[in-house]
């Protein structure tokens, strides 16, 4: 096949707006890691089968043969819409309707009334708060969001680079390699104000800039997919989702600072990404994205796709480096800065996932539009993986700024079980918790960073008023601990020390010394650690000691947490607020709940235990300590 | 040699990489994907090809947690235990496995070398938590009775095929 020009793409990308815009049905069956979970690709194979035995042809690519007798039938899997906990979803358009927890055996009414007949089948739409929702646009959980990174996620097909194209995909490629000089993408990716979404926040084009300066046979592009913070998927969601506009932004980072080489780092866990990113670097080579002389420019820029082995510490860029060398992952001195000696010592650019993801929005609408997005430091929009204690669980996408309230509420749809809200949990292991305090601040990176906490790669697990939260540090030092590299003394053995005693005061062994201990710990480790693992491996322990020490002091104190170890006072039903609705007796593991349906209960305190399940389940917050 | 290994299967792997070094890693996980551990031979085989110290193949198989040096079961069974999983209660899932398939101690495989039991720092599934993995199948929502039911079940099929 003959070398892709600057003409033929132009053509091929009018070609395949034609196709997409021609397309009568579309079928998009979300194949996101959770819904196939939930059984979407069945969904899929279903549709496709059954669609053949019907003799409806239906295409699954955008760029096929039959174009003529073409019947505008096409079926495909979309990324991830966010919404994971109502999956398998199957949205038609452009129809623009939305079904969740579509089953197999779903699928022949689909065909019928919704694929050939135009009917919206009702039961299968979403519904909250009584109100049923058509589509995407007015789901509470989604409405409330500002999609950018992920605004083609469960709208187009996330294997088909054609359809990419069609929407506007490589076109920043284009402008990038005949419009524009390295110097002039460096700017523009400064003057957007783009800060690296992996947690740090480093200016992007500051980045870009120091490496394109430095002059070297080589140099390197690698980006950061080994999402490893537990509770945190924004990248997977990225990178099975849209995996064309990450090796976009590589390419141009390439372009950018004289780089040819990229390389992808992946999490072994994420099988899924790291096989749409195989299939995606092979079509775009194949077409000329990828490789020598990309259109005709005179830049080349080739592709590889390391997966990682398990190791936390390799989402540290040292470390990371060292890994892609084939060696064990672990950080080491800096300087020498990655820009400056990076992968194989050469200059690299090494930037996470969305942070690429970002990039060709930035060079296709330019610096401004993305700097009006967001705060005035902190530009652009940032996913989230919203997760843990609240009702609406999944994937979300919010200007910079937005506040916590609006995530947790509006669109999380607040705490489930109707329990309070006690904090939220936000960077993983090297994030600190915020609280009630803190609802109403805006999300950005140096608002969080003063409060001790980061923005890290984005995960919030929100945590309700029955988490123990001095359980919620000794998780994260558990994680940590277990992570350290062993490289540095204070993080391998400073952590060991630090988890012993949480596991002591978990179990209402501690003292008050060892709190103090915790506290000069903490202060000694984030100071003298080689690098960021273990440099804020101590913030959650922080933080909570700030906001939480009341419970600390049950366990070290009372010898007793009222989360962990139960309530010591009796429970009591109200009989003014109880409207026997016979939940807690449902509920009771003892038994010891009694009372006719629509009258008051009572609770036998001789078979009680206390365990407060009651409590949790009571809709009328009749239940109380006495 | 270990029994069930072919060295002409573990060159072709390393070969395929170009016997470069920096693919060690690489190398070692389709070597895993394909016998589920490394044994001893083959890292040491590995060493040679690549023309590296054992010792250096070794440092690298033990740093990371995905590596196993010690020979799996049929079914290797993940239970996630991120924050997200964690705070939904997956604990009580790991300890339920674990007494149903009598591990105890260190120990990870059952005495019939059927299961693995394993935990994992985080799935991705965070919204369908606590989430398991058998053979990297995704299980959502998971309970302690329902991730047994389904142990039991591959179990059964197992001795039903053996019967």
């Amino acid at each position: 096949m003959p070398k892709m020009t600057r003409g033929d793409f132009q053509d091929l990308r009018a070609e395949a707006k034609e196709l997409l815009f021609r397309q009568r049905r579309q079928v998009l069956v979300c194949g996101g890691t959770a819904c196939i979970a939930s059984g979407a690709m069945k969904v899929y194979e279903y549709l496709k089968e059954e669609c053949a035995r019907r003799g409806i042809e239906i295409s699954v690519d955008l760029k096929h043969e039959t174009d003529d007798d073409d019947t505008g039938f096409h079926l495909k899997k979309s990324g991830c819409h966010g919404f994971c906990e109502i999956g398998p979803l199957v949205s038609i358009q452009p129809l623009n309707v939305l079904y969740t927890h579509v089953k197999v055996e779903d699928c022949d009414e689909i065909i019928e009334r919704t694929i050939l007949g135009d009917e919206i089948i009702e039961r299968l739409l979403y519904t909250g708060n009584g109100k049923t929702c058509l589509n995407r646009d007015q789901i509470p959980f989604c409405k409330n969001q500002y999609r950018v990174v992920l605004r083609n996620s469960g709208l187009t097909d996330a294997e088909d680079m054609w359809e990419y194209v069609a929407m506007g995909g490589y076109s920043a490629l284009e402008k990038a390699l005949f419009e524009m000089t390295d110097v002039e993408i460096c700017r523009e990716i400064s003057d957007s104000g783009l800060r690296g979404r992996g947690g740090g926040g480093f200016p992007t084009g500051r980045k870009w800039e120091s490496v394109r300066r430095n002059v070297a046979d080589v140099k390197y592009v690698v980006c950061n997919g080994d999402e490893g913070d537990p509770g945190a998927f924004m990248d997977q969601g990225i990178m099975e989702g849209s995996p064309h506009s990450v090796i976009e932004g590589m390419i141009i980072a390439g372009v950018a600072t004289g780089a040819t080489e990229g390389y992808i780092y992946v999490r072994a866990e994420y099988p899924l990404a790291v096989e749409r990113l195989r299939s995606a670097i092979a079509k775009a080579e194949e077409a000329g994205f990828l490789g020598d002389d990309i259109m005709g420019s005179g830049h080349s820029f080739h592709m590889h796709i390391n997966r990682g082995a398990g190791a936390f510490v390799c989402g540290e860029g040292s470390a990371l480096t060292a890994s892609i060398e084939g060696k064990r992952g672990m950080p080491r001195v800096k300087p020498p800065r990655t820009v400056d000696k990076g992968l194989w010592a050469r200059p690299t650019v090494l930037n996470n996932v969305e942070t690429y993801a970002n990039v060709p929005l930035i060079i296709t609408n330019g610096a401004e539009w993305f700097a009006s997005i967001g705060t005035e430091k902190s530009s652009g929009t940032k996913v989230f993986a919203l997760t843990g204690n609240v009702v609406n669980t999944g994937l979300i996408e919010v200007p910079m700024g937005t506040t916590l309230r609006e995530v947790i509420f509006d669109i999380g749809g607040g705490i489930k079980d109707g329990k309070k809200f006690k904090a939220v949990q936000i960077g993983g292991p090297s994030g600190g918790c915020l609280t009630e305090e803190h609802l109403d601040m805006g999300l950005d990176y140096d608002s969080l960073k003063k409060l001790g906490a980061m923005i890290g790669s984005g995960g919030l697990v929100v945590m309700d008023e029955d988490t123990c939260m001095v359980e919620v540090a000794r998780f994260f030092m558990h994680f940590t601990q277990n992570e350290s590299c062993g490289k540095c003394v204070p993080c391998r053995e400073g952590t060991r020390r630090m988890l012993e005693i949480l596991e002591k005061i978990v179990a209402n062994e501690g003292t008050l010394e060892d709190l103090d201990m915790l506290e000069e710990l903490s202060a000694t480790i984030t100071e003298t650690a080689l690098c960021g693992l273990g440099q804020s491996a101590c913030k959650p322990v922080q933080s909570t000691l700030k906001h939480f020490r009341n419970e600390y002091l049950a366990h070290v104190v009372d010898k007793h947490c009222p989360h962990c170890n139960g309530r010591k006072k009796e429970l009591q039903i109200d009989p003014e607020l109880c409207r026997g609705c016979g939940k807690c007796k449902n509920q009771c593991p003892m038994e010891a709940i009694d009372g006719q349906i629509r009258m008051p209960h009572t609770i036998d305190t001789t078979k009680c235990v206390k365990c407060g399940a009651c409590w949790g389940t009571c809709p009328f917050g009749a239940i109380r300590e006495e | 040699m270990s029994i069930g290994i072919s060295m002409e299967r573990v060159d072709e792997i390393i070969n395929s990489y170009g016997a470069l070094r920096h693919h060690l890693i690489a190398i070692m996980q389709d070597i895993q994907a394909e016998y589920k551990y490394l044994d001893p031979s083959v890292l040491e085989r590995i060493a040679e090809k690549l023309n590296i110290g054992v010792a250096k193949v070794y440092s690298v198989a033990t740093f990371y947690e995905n590596f196993s040096l010690e020979a799996k079961g049929k079914y290797i069974i993940k239970v996630c235990d991120g924050t997200a999983c964690h705070v939904r209660k997956s604990e009580p899932i790991y300890k339920a496995l674990r007494s149903y398939l009598g591990l105890e101690g260190k120990q990870k495989t059952s005495a019939d070398r059927l299961f693995t039991l394993e935990t994992v720092a985080c799935l991705g599934a965070c919204s369908l938590a606590p989430a398991m993995t058998v053979n990297d199948e995704v299980y959502a929502k998971m309970t302690p009775e329902t991730a047994v039911a389904l142990i039991e079940k591959l179990k059964r099929k197992e001795e039903f095929e053996n019967a």
